[in-house]
């Protein structure tokens, strides 16, 4: 076939992106799984309300709840939101260095210490809240 | 007699086909050749039809990226025995139509990039050497790893929010807006705030950080946006708090 000269651009090929274009690549897929983390951090919040509600309305309202909450399926949701929250948290501090530029005297802090400072506050909240409820 | 390895070029001709097809291409793997030298190659001993754009070869002109077994690299600086025994898997840049081969049409970003207007803005022009601006080595260092963006358009071909959404600005033309930004003898981040704090430009971003991994020059745009995140949001709570400070 005889290559035609034409003015202007010929036909460009445009291809398409699949729907599943985070499926192949593994930082696509967990970039995916940390947007989806939040129906679950969001879901955490609902569950704690809920909690609190029941707490305020007496004995009898926070024995239901206690009985909701021991339900294989809302055990298996909220092992699901663990993990995510998890997750989510790994993910985010991870991130934080990013996006933050802290300096002191001038000098850049490094990112493993503003990742080390998110981990920290992390663990001190968890420590405080773990003395909370069994302590 | 050197080893061989085999390029899997993706090849579109308009004028011949619908769709982009492959073509196999056996060329010498000597150990310091690149990618780019064996498209040369190619182009010089085996097919001249083959069209891909290359200038400098040494990681400067930006012109050679390519998506590389399925990583968008600069050709110049990726080697061939990198990927012994092979086959390699040469394909256009992702997120960009393609006009030919592995050329791709670029215009969306030449487009887009004077919006966040990547130059000096003072608020008057003095003649040198009255006009002399100095900085210090810290004030440089503030912006100067943006600077080094060369424009080779990797970090459009790695974000898929560039795919997805047709109007976002994408990684390098914010990463050069913030150069500017940062640069102290620079007066105009409110006239690029307009650009830059919309759903089209850095509240687009959704932080996959792909456009850092794939940069050639260690530009890292994901930091650049975030950190323009907040300063977008500070910015309008100030003017929501503080409405007779904002400009």
């Amino acid at each position: 076939m005889s290559v035609r000269y034409t003015e202007f651009h010929p036909r460009w090929h445009r291809p398409r992106m699949s729907v599943f274009w985070w499926v192949g690549r593994r930082s696509y897929l967990v970039f995916v799984l940390r947007e989806l983390s939040s129906v679950f951090v969001a879901w955490s919040v609902v569950f704690l309300l809920l909690l609190v509600h029941a707490v305020s309305q007496g004995g009898k309202q926070y024995q239901q709840f206690l009985n909701l909450s021991s339900n294989p399926w809302m055990l298996a949701l909220n092992v699901v939101t663990l993990a995510f929250l998890v997750f989510h948290a790994i993910t985010w501090f991870n991130l934080a260095p990013q996006a933050m530029v802290v300096r002191i005297r001038g000098k850049r802090v490094p990112r493993s210490a503003i990742a080390g400072a998110h981990y920290a506050a992390w663990a001190l909240l968890s420590a405080l809240a773990a003395w909370l409820i069994v302590g | 007699m050197p080893d061989q390895i085999i390029l899997q070029v993706t090849r579109y001709r308009p004028e011949r086909e619908l769709e982009p097809t492959t073509q196999e291409y056996e060329i010498p793997l000597h150990e310091e050749w690149a990618i780019l030298d064996g498209l040369n190659h190619v182009k010089d001993q085996l097919d001249g039809t083959l069209s891909y754009r290359w200038s400098c070869r040494m990681g400067i002109c930006g012109s050679c990226g390519m998506t590389v077994n399925g990583e968008p690299r600069l050709t110049c600086a990726t080697f061939l025995t990198d990927y012994r025994p092979g086959p390699i898997r040469i394909e256009p840049l992702r997120n960009f139509p393609v006009i030919r081969d592995l050329v791709v049409e670029i215009g969306d970003f030449m487009r887009k990039l004077p919006e966040v207007k990547p130059w000096l803005i003072r608020d008057e022009d003095v003649a040198a050497p009255d006009g002399e601006l100095l900085q210090t080595p810290a004030e440089l260092d503030e912006y100067k790893q943006y600077s080094m963006c060369i424009n080779c358009m990797l970090c459009y071909s790695a974000c898929p929010i560039v795919g997805l959404e047709e109007g976002f600005l994408g990684p390098a033309a914010i990463a050069l807006a913030q150069r500017y930004n940062l640069d102290s003898r620079d007066k105009g981040a409110h006239e690029r705030m307009e650009v830059l704090s919309t759903a089209e430009g850095v509240w687009g971003c959704t932080f996959v950080g792909e456009c850092t991994t794939a940069c050639p020059k260690g530009v890292d745009p994901a930091g650049a946006i975030q950190r323009y995140k907040l300063t977008a949001a500070t910015e309008s709570l100030r003017s929501f708090l503080l409405p007779w400070r904002s400009a």
